[in-house]
């Protein structure tokens, strides 16, 4: 290391220029956000001053009597997304930990160039395939099968004089031709699974080999040397990666928009249609013509980022809280 | 020799891009808005600039949100709608009096997927009880009575609406709303409405997939859809109380019955005549009635005389219902008040 008092004025100067270049191009970020926050809050500071809580309370969305009610969105939007990431997340943390620490040498690269092709799919063309594909055969084999399984099972049970409803709620109802929430998050947990996987095949990849060595020199077993020396140290990392999956899911839209149904509904049921967020604006913005109507799905974009926003901060939340645990068994 | 080549690629862009602009001050006429009449327009636009290659014209099918907004804040030279302006977003159009100036009307048509079914006849009530969640069996008395000798089974009706904002889904519940007190009452007219039933699908396109793969179902399209694609719909009973099968001639025949006021601001459905389709709407060019920009506004107005002259010619090849000549003339007369 050369103490910069040493240097050249020359390259001191192109330092100088390199550290702003980068400070304001960060800047650049920051200010990108702020901006896009200000634009949505002033296309829709007017609906929610009208309507205060209830534009996020309320469930009823009607733009002929200028009544707007985010909640069927925004449950539609949380549902569909944390249902992608829970079936999302075991199957890529799973893949990535193939190929890092079981898959031959020979076949690893095959295999992550094929899910890295996943992700250059256009949206589009997943929602065609589902349509097509995958929505008769859910509605054919797999509905029917999960309601007539686990959906038969009672729906709530008595405790405390209350009845408490059961999961089997969840599978219970008309299945009809598929296009549902469950149908929505599917679909999204086939376009969240490259990037999670990517990303925790770099982060499983970044333990180092010295973890790995030291396990098995204790005479551990694969599972336990991949659980004790490869897992609890990636832990924090593969669960930001699932962060990052969520992002994806929270935002994505031509494809669910295609298959959930589109009806702003709450019902515990997963085979009834849904709603989400980023799919009412693309439904709904370029034919709105009153302006109530089209504040309101600014307003939509702005719930969107917010809802993101928070998901996000209740990541870290957790992550901080596990902070300790991390660290004690490293 | 790479060099060489991108040398003489860049004197060659340099030539295209004197040769358009040297050889006349071309003027560009910007228009945006409905995206159903597009197919016609994009080819009124690009026939015209053979009749007069001084002008270009743009146009964006952004939606009629989006068309109506913009020439209310003049961003663009016309817009385009599929749904008339109402008169509060009328009265905030900057650049003074709009005129709605009707351009080719389209139908939508009840398509349906019930094995064994191939014709279907049903009235405006029946459709709207239908839509409402009234009527929730293929089997029910209304429908039987209306196709006697055609074996309806015994099985749910699916609905399927438009999920999009569409002038689809605003010609059809216009419909419903003058049939039914009730779709009236409890839903009523717009690009977007909150259904009462049924599942939503993104387009004509996801309509008539989620149909053919749902047996049962009942939804409607785009006149031009269902021809292009041979999709099977329902002949619906006018207010002559006849059985009407939706074609390009029966569009037009509702628009000569069709009662048009001054400011052409009208709704065609349900329109009296024997051979009316009930289920149809015209789409609409909107231009201000003194153009801010004398040389635009001249341009503008000739464009849009050679349309409503020559255009219109051009509407069935593309499956439009032109306009009567009655109502065609009346337009071509409100166009020479356009002042610039």
């Amino acid at each position: 290391m050369s103490d910069p008092k040493q240097m050249r004025p020359a390259s001191r100067a192109r330092d100088a220029v390199f550290q702003w270049f980068c400070f304001l191009m960060a800047c650049g970020v920051l200010v990108l956000i702020v901006l896009v926050g200000y634009v949505l809050w002033g296309g829709s500071a007017d609906v929610f001053r009208k309507f205060g809580w209830k534009f996020l309370t309320g469930s009823d969305w009607d733009p002929n009597t200028g009544s707007f009610g985010a909640l069927p969105f925004i449950f539609g939007t949380l549902v569909s997304s944390l249902l992608a990431l829970a079936i999302a997340a075991p199957l890529a943390i799973s893949t990535a930990i193939y190929l890092t620490e079981l898959a031959p040498h020979r076949l690893r690269q095959p295999l992550v160039f094929m899910i890295e092709m996943l992700s250059a799919i256009p949206s589009v063309i997943y929602g065609l395939w589902a349509i097509f594909i995958m929505l008769p055969w859910l509605s054919q084999s797999v509905f029917p099968l999960l309601r007539h399984s686990l959906g038969a099972l009672p729906k709530s049970i008595p405790l405390f004089h209350h009845e408490i409803p059961t999961p089997a709620l969840l599978f219970s109802g008309p299945t009809g031709a598929g296009y549902s929430m469950l149908s929505g998050a599917i679909i999204i947990a086939v376009m969240i699974l490259p990037i999670i996987t990517s990303v925790s095949r770099e982060i499983l990849r970044s333990v180092p080999d010295l973890q790995r060595e030291a396990a098995y020199g204790l005479g551990a077993t694969r599972w336990e040397v991949t659980r004790i020396a490869v897992l609890s140290y990636a832990k924090k990392g593969l669960f930001g990666a699932m962060i990052l999956g969520l992002g994806r899911a929270l935002g994505e839209t031509m494809a669910v928009t295609m298959v959930i149904g589109n009806t702003p509904r709450i019902s515990p049921s997963l085979f009834s249609p849904g709603y989400t967020l980023a799919s009412v604006i693309a439904n709904e913005f370029a034919e709105a013509t009153s302006d109530d109507y089209l504040h309101a799905l600014v307003a939509i974009g702005l719930v969107l980022m917010a809802v993101t926003v928070v998901v996000n901060l209740c990541a870290q939340l957790i992550l901080k809280l596990s902070g300790t645990e991390v660290g004690a068994v490293r | 020799m790479k060099t060489r080549h991108l040398f003489t690629a860049i004197l060659a862009l340099a030539g295209l891009a004197l040769g358009t602009t040297g050889a006349q001050a071309q003027l560009t006429i910007n228009g945006a808005g409905a995206t159903f009449p597009n197919p016609l327009y994009s080819k009124w636009f690009d026939a015209y600039r053979k009749v007069d290659p001084s002008v270009q014209i743009n146009y964006q099918a952004i939606g009629s949100g989006g068309g109506q907004k913009q020439i209310s804040e003049q961003t663009v030279d016309f817009g385009a709608s599929d749904g008339p302006m109402s008169d509060e977003s009328l009265a905030k159009a900057q650049g003074g009096k709009l005129l709605h100036l009707p351009t080719v009307a389209g139908a939508v048509v009840i398509t349906f997927n019930v094995t064994g079914v191939s014709n279907l006849k049903l009235d405006g009530p029946t459709i709207a009880n239908i839509f409402l969640g009234k009527v929730t069996n293929w089997n029910d008395a209304a429908i039987a009575a209306q196709n006697k000798g055609v074996k309806l089974p015994d099985q749910d009706i699916s609905v399927v609406h438009r999920s999009d904002g569409s002038g689809t889904s605003y010609i059809f519940t216009d419909y419903l709303s003058a049939v039914s007190p009730d779709w009236k009452s409890k839903v009523g007219k717009n690009t977007s409405v909150s259904w009462p039933a049924g599942l939503g699908a993104k387009g004509n396109e996801g309509v008539s997939g989620q149909i053919k793969q749902t047996p049962g179902s009942i939804g409607y399209v785009e006149l031009i859809y269902a021809l292009q694609n041979k999709l099977p719909y329902a002949d619906v009973k006018n207010a002559d109380g006849e059985y009407v099968k939706a074609s390009l001639d029966s569009v037009t025949a509702a628009l000569a019955t069709a009662t048009i006021p001054d400011d052409f601001r009208f709704s065609m459905v349900n329109a009296p005549g024997k051979t009316a389709y009930p289920i149809s709407g015209v789409t609409w060019l909107l231009v201000y009635a003194q153009q801010k920009d004398a040389a635009k506004g001249k341009k503008l107005v000739e464009f849009l005389k050679w349309a409503y002259q020559d255009g219109e010619g051009m509407a069935k090849t593309l499956d439009y219902s032109p306009l009567p000549d009655t109502v065609r003339s009346k337009v071509v007369e409100r166009i020479g008040t356009i002042k610039f």
